[in-house]
Formats: C-alpha cells, structure tokens, sequence
C-alpha cells in the first residue's frame, strides 16, 4: 500500500514537473492534453472524436488543407490477405513511391515501407545475395527478379508481442495497426520483425503541403512525429472503405492481387485455391497474410 | 533534524579531498558537459544525430545498457565468495557492491532513456498509468527486476551506513534476507536482458540458448575487476582490511568466468562454422567483415585479443599475484567486455539486416558523447557516494563526532 502511494506521489511529481517544463515552453494546455492522451484502445467513442476533430484543426493550422480524419473501425466478416505474383513484378518501384505518396511517408529523411529486393536470377530467392539500391537505366534487367517486401500481416505479429507499451496490435480485420501517440519509440518492434517491415522516424518527418494526402486514417496515414515507428497498414484509410491499397492499384503489370480472405468468391481466394503460393520465412511461423506466388 | 545535519555533513565531504580528488571530479564535469552538449543536439534533432538506421535499429546506447546490467548484477555476486571464503570484511564489501550496482543499474537505466524516442512518454510503460505488455514483453520484465534490483540495493546500503552512522546495530533479520534476494535478483536482471535479445527468432544471431549463460560468465568478468582495483585503492587509502588473499581469490575466480565464457563462445562458433548455415553471416561480419565492409572488425579482434591477454595474466600464479600484471589485466577485461557487449554483441545481431542487407554502423560523435555524458555522471554518483561511505565506515563520521563538534561550537561561543 505504501508503495502504491509512493508511486501516485512520484506520477503526480513527474507530471507536475513535465506541466511546468510544457508550460515554461511556451505550450499551450492543447500540447499538455496530448501528452496525457491515454492508449488508443482504451479511449471511448466520444474521446476519439474529440481527438480526431482536433487533428483535423491541427493539421489545417499546419497544411492549410481541408483534413478528413478516419477513425473507421474493422468491417465484420473481413480479413485481409495479399498476393503478389514474383513472376509478373518487373522492379519498377512504382508501387513504392505510390505508397509514400498515399500514406504521407516522409521524404526527407526518406521513408519507403516498401521495399524491392533485386536478386539474382541463378540464386533464386536468396535475400544474402539480394541488393536493394539497385539503379539500372531500365527494368527488368536480364538475369534479375524482383522481390518486394512490406509488412507481411502476419497471424502470429512478433513486432505486437514484444512492445513494452502495447502501441502496436493486430485489428479484427488482420491489420497490424501503431497508435502514434502511445509508441514511445523503443524500436523493441523493429529488432522483433523478421521482414523489415517496420520504420522508424529518426528525425523530424517532412511531407511537403502540395503533396499531402489528406484522407487520412488515425491508424495509418496520418503525419507521423518525430521517434515513432511506422508501417504498411494494406492503406488501412483506403481498404476499410472498399478501396485497394494504392500498390494494388498502381501496379502496372497486375502483380498484386488483395482481397477478403474471409469471402470465397474473392479473387485471393481464388488465388490460393489455383495458384501453389508461399510465405517469406515460413519456418519462423510468424504466419504472414502476405502470399507470393509465381502466376505464369 | 538528526537527518539535515547528516546531508549538510555529507556535502561537506563531497566537497574536500586532496588536489588528485579536486582534479578528478573537474574531469568528469568536463566530461559531462562535452557530452551533454552532444546529447543536447540529439534531444533537439532525434535520434538521427545517431549513425541508427532502419537496418541496425538498435546498436551503441542499448549495448552500454547490456554492459551495465552485467556490472550491476556482478558486484552483488561477489558477495557469495565474500561469504564461502570468510573474507573478513564481508560488510564493506557488501555495501561497496551495492553502491556499485545503484550506480550501474542508475546508468543502464539512463542508456535506455536516451535511446527512445520519445523519452516524455515512458510513462505509458508504468502499470496502471499507462497500458505495460506484462508479461508478454521482455522489457516489461526487464522494467521490473532492474527497478526492483536498484530498489533492494538503496535500501540496504542505505539502511546499513544509516546504523553505522548512528552507531546503532543493524538488523541482521532484515538485512540478511534482503542481502540474499538480491543474488538471485542479480542473476536474473542480467537473464532477462539477456531473454531481451535471445527469444527474437529474426535475429539468429542472438536466438541461442547459451546466449544468456555467456551474459552471466562475461558479468563476471567485468564486475569484478571494477571493485578489485577499487578495493586496492581503499585499501590504501583509507583502514579498509582486505588480504592479498581475498583479492587473489578474485581474481581467481574471474579466470573461472573467463575460462567459462571462452568454453561457451567456442561452442557457439563451432556449432555456426560447423553447420555452416546461412546463419554463419552474422559470425562472418563480425570476424571479417563482408566484402569491404570491415568497419567492426578492429572492434572485434580488439575485444578479443585483450580479452586474451587478461586470461593469460589472470591464468598464471606468478602475474595474477603480481599486483601491476593483475591490475593491467582488470583493466584489460573490463575493456573486452566493454567492447563486447557494446559493439559485437549488438552489431552483428542486425548486419546484415533481416533483408540480407548490409548497413556498417559504426557509433556516431553524438552516441560517443552521450555515452560519456552517462559514464562521467555514474562515476560522479559513485565517487560520492563511495566517499560518504568510506567516511562513514571508516573515518569516524558519525552521530557522536557531529554532536561534539556541536557541542564544542556552542562552548566557543558562549564563552
């Protein structure tokens, strides 16, 4: 019991001494408000909106847009799960700079959540001997494939499991989803992800006003701060509205493939039942959601 | 009342000591400015002002952090030969490993906090403030028993000097079960960090059982040679007895640990060359180097050779009993494992990276500087705090000798 106290008195301490540190700064109580918002999960209905009309304000202050903030829970009934035929992906990166694009990843220091592997053709898929910098005049090259990775949407999330502060969890619809404003940037996650998937804000994030998104989601797309960890979210603003993700749709060689994996009519499913897929490190039985597969 | 005298006592030592004392605690203020404008930059810009990437996403600050649980957790160990071999001055030397391990878990601590990104928002790790992943997470373990480690260790030092001080006797019932939690407590701090590492099974380079048997038998070397050489000094120094004997046996039993660590690591070696997987990468970065990119080799081989030296001057009678041979190998083994831990233990666990990507990390000014910012203000603590002590222990400062001189003034001034 005594402990118990000793440790209100040292919150009460610690947060007097950090409202007096934010007020000696200059912040306003709106600063202070966000610093004392509570896990994402544990907030009602009435305190996401709040926050979200606040966001909405806040990045009007910032961009000078108009900003729609998404707080658009799972649809029932759905899983998500991805495919992506190795056979068609040419290397041209075209879905990653759409991804930055559409999920406001930050330009400079540049932020790619996905990522193209370009391998040896006689090694097969071997990420050993994989370069990521790759910079030819033209793709494909002769010799080479093309492996892209991102968040594999795994049924069994290492990343989710060892965050000391539970910021980072997997929705009812399969996404594996960050809240901002809980992650207190540890990177524990980051060591934890066997694909990369996972990145972080080393510096301050930049996204110019011109070319910011501005449907946004609260757990997706939504500006990111400084020493925060970020990650594909399938465009989680995009899919929970019947939309692709924005990889899906810019593909220009019909690559990958998205759907419900909970619909049997759906086109993964379809792919599932027709095509033999894979998983990347199968044996690490992290159980990704993320199927490739050779198609032709 | 009784407790204000004592602070402003305690001050009063702190500030007087010899010209040596004088000029080491303007080097360490030094040091903790250089390095405090360097971790000033990174507060400002983030962790960018570090060489971290995405690639290796962890790397310098959480080895100092490793290193330092191993330190924290051995200066209490000592306590268990202290007492099988009957070393006379088993009191002091448990309450100088407890100041030693306050001190460390205080700096492991600090490495942790510098190397978040958002420092504010450690609070939504505290149970029932915030939201912790107990006991999913490793952290969260590791927040417990380091937290509950430093908490054991305050309270008995400090309840320990507190009785010397006021010339009363201490209660061995209290004492002694809480002198004897804390040597499990002291194999588990340094086990959990261990489990931090080692249950990734994206990062093979850590995902071996002997992982957390090789943090213990490396702590055991490096603990110990701090207070080996900080005995010799209080022993001369000050009234402190302690036999050639008991600092031979020391030493003896880090060859043990030594020797040990060597046995373990060659096990690994043999097991990740033998088999020759895939995994062998990680082990070839760290030996060799990949290609061209050699950068952490020099740390490696470095780590290796004086570790190599230190088993060699421990090993043989004639140069462990010979006390410049023995100190030069202290000093030697703390270095080894300083490297160890802070560089080859981290580095190759994330080059290359988990998309066989190579990254070279190798620390930034501004790491360096933080890095010195925390050791400069741990040793800070630590001197201080060994000062009082040793005061206390064996200077006479007590209850009695405040109340006299209180005494004394009041006569002076009356007449």
């Amino acid at each position: 019991m005594k402990k118990e106290n000793s440790r209100r008195t040292f919150f009460k301490n610690i947060s007097l001494a950090t409202f007096s540190a934010l007020a000696l700064s200059g912040c306003d109580m709106k600063a202070l408000k966000e610093f004392l918002q509570q896990n994402f999960r544990t907030l009602s209905k009435k305190e996401k909106d709040d926050i979200v009309k606040n966001l909405q304000v806040q990045y009007k202050e910032t961009y000078g847009k108009e900003f729609h903030v998404s707080i658009e829970p799972a649809m029932e009934g759905v899983l998500f799960g991805y495919a992506l035929d190795l056979s068609r992906c040419i290397g041209c990166r075209k879905c990653v700079y759409a991804c930055v694009g559409e999920n406001n990843q930050s330009r400079d220091p540049q932020i790619h959540w996905i990522q193209v592997l370009e391998m040896e053709k006689d090694k097969g898929i071997d990420l050993a001997h994989s370069n990521v910098h790759y910079n030819p005049d033209k793709v494909p090259e002769k010799g080479k494939s093309y492996f892209p990775v991102a968040c594999q949407q795994c049924r069994n999330p290492q990343c989710t499991t060892v965050c000391p502060v539970k910021a980072t969890w997997q929705e009812p619809d399969g996404i594996v989803v960050v809240d901002y404003n809980w992650c207190i940037g540890c990177r524990y996650c980051m060591a934890a992800c066997p694909y990369g998937a996972r990145h972080f804000n080393w510096g301050e994030p930049k996204v110019p006003s011109d070319e910011i998104n501005t449907e946004m989601h609260y757990l997706g797309n939504r500006p990111r701060m400084k020493g925060v960890v970020e990650k594909c979210t399938f465009c989680i603003q995009r899919v929970r509205v019947g939309k692709y993700p924005s990889c899906v749709e810019i593909c220009p060689v019909g690559a990958r493939k998205f759907g419900n994996l909970l619909d049997p009519e759906s086109e993964i499913r379809y792919i599932l039942e027709n095509k033999r897929v894979f998983v990347l490190k199968q044996e690490l039985n992290t159980q990704p959601k993320f199927y490739y597969f050779f198609g032709i | 009342m009784n407790f204000i005298r004592f602070i402003t006592g305690s001050i009063k030592i702190i500030l007087q000591g010899s010209k040596a004392y004088y000029a080491w605690l303007i080097f360490l203020l030094l040091l903790i400015l250089w390095g405090g404008f360097g971790y000033f930059g990174q507060l400002s810009e983030g962790l960018i002002k570090t060489h971290m990437r995405d690639s290796v996403s962890w790397a310098f600050y959480i080895g100092n952090f490793t290193f330092l649980v191993g330190v924290a957790a051995a200066a209490i160990l000592l306590v268990i030969p202290a007492y099988i071999y009957d070393w006379k001055p088993i009191k002091e030397i448990v309450i100088f490993g407890e100041l030693l391990a306050v001190c460390a878990v205080i700096m492991s601590i600090s490495f942790i906090v510098v190397d978040i990104g958002n420092p504010l928002r450690v609070w939504h790790m505290l149970p029932l403030i915030g939201t912790m992943n107990f006991p999913m997470s490793m952290l969260s373990w590791d927040f417990f028993v380091l937290n509950i480690y430093l908490l054991i260790n305050l309270f008995v030092v400090t309840y320990l000097l507190y009785c010397i001080f006021f010339k009363k006797g201490y209660n061995s019932s209290l004492v002694l079960p809480l002198v004897l939690l804390s040597i499990p407590m002291a194999v588990s701090i340094h086990t959990v960090t261990a489990f931090l590492y080692n249950a990734l099974p994206a990062r093979p380079f850590w995902n071996s059982a002997l992982l957390a048997p090789r943090f213990l038998a490396s702590a055991f070397c490096s603990g110990p040679a701090i207070l080996l050489i900080l005995f010799q000094i209080l022993r001369k120094t000050t009234q402190f007895e302690i036999k050639d004997e008991a600092i031979w046996k020391i030493a003896e039993l880090m060859v043990y640990a030594m020797f040990i660590y060597l046995f373990f690591t060659i096990a690994e070696l043999f097991k990740e060359f033998y088999s020759g997987t895939e995994h062998l990468l990680y082990w070839k970065y760290l030996l060799f180097g990949i290609g061209d990119n050699k950068e952490i080799v020099v740390y490696s081989w470095s780590s290796i050779i004086m570790g190599f030296i230190a088993f060699v001057l421990f090993l043989i009678p004639k140069t462990r009993k010979n006390f410049l041979t023995l100190n030069i190998g202290a000093v030697l083994i703390y270095a080894s494992v300083y490297v160890e831990k802070g560089i080859a233990l981290i580095i190759p666990g994330f080059t290359p990276d988990v998309l066989g990507q190579i990254y070279v990390y190798t620390p930034s000014m501004t790491e360096i500087r933080t890095a010195a910012m925390i050791f400069s203000l741990g040793f800070l603590l630590f001197t201080f705090l060994v000062k009082v002590a040793i005061a206390i222990v064996f200077e006479d400062y007590n209850i009695e000798v405040l109340n006299k001189k209180k005494a004394k003034l009041i006569s002076e001034i009356k007449s």
